[in-house]
């Protein structure tokens, strides 16, 4: 099944490069993977999802760990926690279709980001189910291309 | 020793730094980006430099050290392909978790990326089999990064740690400050396993009928042969260990069983089948062990000892897993077992029964030799006393299966990788590290001539290594495979045409030779051999060559399914 995890790193070149071979090495799935800084410069949060049985999850786990510059592996899968995403689209851009593509951007809760003749860029974001449902329902006004930043998740506040 | 607080160039740093560390040893080779480093060397007398004749020589050199000494082996090679000489010996340490030091020497920091003369990425290119690596920008941060570089190779599971060096950082200045504490956020290793779980262990292993210890080189690595060969003898438990655990438990002693696994006991591997409680330590369920998993130890309750989390469930789901440092764990072990336990001499009986169905053994006459008898007789000469060295191939399986280890940091070989070639630098390495001990190579044909070229480091040094090279003109363990498995397609492994004279190599490169071709002959070389201390001895022993190691798991099948001998005497080549 499908696991969220996060990453606290060590922000020093070569990470990143470090946790993706670590998965390529040992033939575990990746689905995707970002990282930026956090508040603490020298800390990087990445957010990996990736696939596995329990065996193989636990192992991405310990192997993730296991790396000198991971600080925390946390997954989220069965925690609460808030997983967002963010989408760029370009469609391409019909007058009489204009109406409906603009109803559709408000029911997702998009954004123009850029309009021209011919085309018009809209940003969505939301859980990876959302952005998927959006890419099917904007599909038949013909996507030109598209962007996916990939999951970025952090675990509820408490209290 | 200069103090904190003076002005020093990197080269002095790196030399400060190493003295600190307690380093006595650098196996290494000079070149165009650590010009500084070697004029520095060139002055310091308390570190002794080993110049070998290839980086990758280092490397196994550095490894044969710190597998004999429990200290970590330090290498220092130029950049580029002095750094790219040494994957082979760094995935080698990596494998087999031995701790190590590799220092490379980079292009200055202003060419990194310009596909600079004598460049390669090694820091990129050794990711996937170091431990850790780092490339050090700027001097400020070198005292600090080479004692990160020891910590990590040392602590928890050991393992290579490289640290590459910029010609332009070596050549600047900077105020040498020592760190004499160090730490690394993301690298805290568990060394007390939990004590619960530890008790609930000796609760189950008390009431174990048929309990069998299976033991790895992680109580070699944690020094913890004693609390073994307590925790065995006073609670009647059988002992078999893989091919790096040989020589934690004494191989005297009626309760050890050799090794298990593909070339292992027959006795042991079918302990492991019919055992109720399995206690690894050290160990982590390699395939060469395991054979076929779903069938390993069907019955069994295991317990899994071992410093690394990732080695828990990795390759078989166990019951009861205590992560920690194996030294701690039989210890707390042994102050928690129950007085009461079930008694073991049904058990015991049982598996003298097995090991009387199918000894090891093989024949003698006085005309042909065999390896058994040249392994098994160095063994008798040596008293098990020896450190033992070896390539890889039926050489190897046949010194782990008749040589007797009677201590650990005893069998110095190559086993997660099976590096060819591995055995003579490692011997040389061990030799430095240890003086009061024979240290033994047995080497095959092909893999002697892989690195060679380090005979010459062995003369130089007049290092009393033992170098028997077992020749059967073959590559024998490939041969093996391409009999049982491959239609008997010999395809090039036959050497007998294009193998050199021995001898005559070995004369070359000033080493002191000799040869025999009979038990009789081989009796008295190994003698002659032993008693010669004053450099490098080479006795080539001339064996049959249709011999097989047997027993044997074909790769793949249960370990209860051990081939105990030829299914069909086979014409040979």
């Amino acid at each position: 099944m499908k696991h969220t995890i996060s990453v606290l790193v060590e922000n020093k070149f070569g990470t990143l490069n470090r946790v993706a071979a670590m998965f390529s090495a040992r033939g575990f799935n990746l689905e995707s993977i970002s990282i930026g800084e956090t508040e603490d410069k020298e800390i990087s949060r990445m957010t990996i999802v990736t696939r596995g049985d329990d065996m193989i999850i636990s192992q991405i786990l310990k192997q993730l760990n296991r790396l000198i510059d991971t600080i925390k592996v946390n997954d989220l899968t069965h925690k609460p926690h808030i997983a967002r995403e963010l989408l760029l689209m370009t469609l391409k851009l019909d007058k009489s279709q204009q109406r409906e593509i603009f109803e559709l951007i408000n029911v997702f809760k998009g954004k123009v980001v850029d309009i021209k003749q011919k085309s018009i860029t809209i940003e969505v974001i939301g859980s990876p189910d959302k952005i998927n449902t959006a890419i099917d329902l904007f599909r038949p006004f013909g996507i030109k291309e598209i962007a996916r930043s990939g999951t970025v998740a952090l675990n509820r506040g408490e209290g | 020793m200069h103090k904190s607080g003076q002005t020093m160039n990197g080269s002095e740093i790196f030399f400060e730094c190493l003295r600190r560390e307690k380093v006595d040893y650098i196996f290494g080779y000079p070149g165009g980006a650590l010009l500084k480093v070697y004029e520095t060397l060139y002055d310091v007398k308390d570190i002794k430099h080993i110049l070998v004749r290839h980086e990758q020589g280092a490397t196994h050199m550095a490894e044969g050290y710190a597998r004999a000494t429990g200290k970590p082996g330090v290498v220092l090679v130029t950049s580029g392909p002095g750094a790219t000489n040494t994957v082979t010996g760094i995935s080698n340490a990596y494998m087999d978790s031995s701790p190590m030091v590799v220092f490379t020497g980079q292009v200055p920091s202003t060419l990194i990326g310009n596909d600079a003369f004598q460049e390669a990425d090694i820091v990129g290119i050794t990711r996937p089999i170091t431990k850790h690596n780092f490339l050090v920008k700027d001097v400020k941060d070198m005292a600090l990064t080479i004692r990160k570089a020891f910590y990590l190779a040392t602590q928890g599971r050991p393992g290579p740690v490289l640290v590459d060096l910029p010609k332009d950082v070596l050549n600047s200045e900077c105020v040498f400050n020592w760190p004499e504490n160090v730490e690394i956020r993301g690298f805290k290793p568990t060394i007390k396993g939990h004590e619960n779980q530890i008790r609930k262990a000796a609760k189950i292993i008390a009431r174990a009928k048929r309990p069998l210890l299976y033991i790895g080189g992680g109580v070699v690595a944690a020094e913890a042969a004693e609390e073994l060969g307590k925790l065995a003898t006073s609670q009647d438990i059988p002992v078999t260990m893989t091919l790096q655990g040989l020589g934690a438990f004494p191989g005297g002693s009626p309760l050890n069983m050799g090794m298990l696994g593909m070339h292992g006991t027959y006795w042991a591997n079918q302990a492991i089948n019919d055992c109720d409680v399995l206690i690894a330590v050290g160990a982590r369920f390699d395939d060469r062990v395991t054979g076929k998993v779903d069938t390993f130890a069907t019955h069994a309750f295991k317990i899994h000892n071992d410093i690394d989390p990732t080695n828990i469930d990795k390759n078989v789901k166990v019951d009861l897993p205590v992560v920690g440092d194996s030294k701690h764990f039989l210890r707390t072990l042994l102050e928690s077992l129950p007085k009461a336990r079930e008694d073991r001499s049904p058990w015991l009986r049982q598996i003298e029964t097995w090991r009387e169905q199918c000894p090891l053994g093989y024949s003698i006459d006085e005309k042909s030799l065999k390896t058994e008898f040249v392994i098994d007789e160095v063994s008798k000469q040596t008293a098990g006393n020896a450190v033992v060295t070896t390539d890889v191939g039926q050489h190897q399986m046949w010194t782990a299966q008749y040589y007797k280890f009677e201590k650990p940091r005893s069998i110095i070989t190559s086993g997660g990788l099976g590096t060819m070639g591995y055995g003579l630098p490692a011997a040389i390495g061990a030799a430095f590290g240890v003086q009061d001990r024979p240290v033994v190579l047995f080497c095959g044909d092909g893999g002697f001539m892989m690195n060679v070229q380090e005979l010459v480091t062995a003369v130089h040094y007049k290092l009393p290594v033992k170098i028997f090279l077992i020749n059967n003109n073959f590559l024998g363990m490939v041969r093996q495979w391409q009999e049982l498995f491959h239609q008997e397609k010999y395809s090039f492994t036959d050497l007998q045409n294009s193998n050199p004279d021995f001898i005559r190599v070995a004369e070359a490169f000033g080493c002191k030779a000799m040869r025999a071709a009979n038990p009789a002959e081989a009796k008295q070389a190994i003698d002659e051999a032993l008693a010669y201390n004053e450099g490098p001895v080479f006795v080539e022993f001339q064996v049959v060559k249709k011999d097989m190691v047997f027993p044997m798991v074909p790769a793949g099948a249960s370990i209860s399914e051990m081939l105990l001998d030829r299914l069909n005497p086979k014409t040979m080549v």
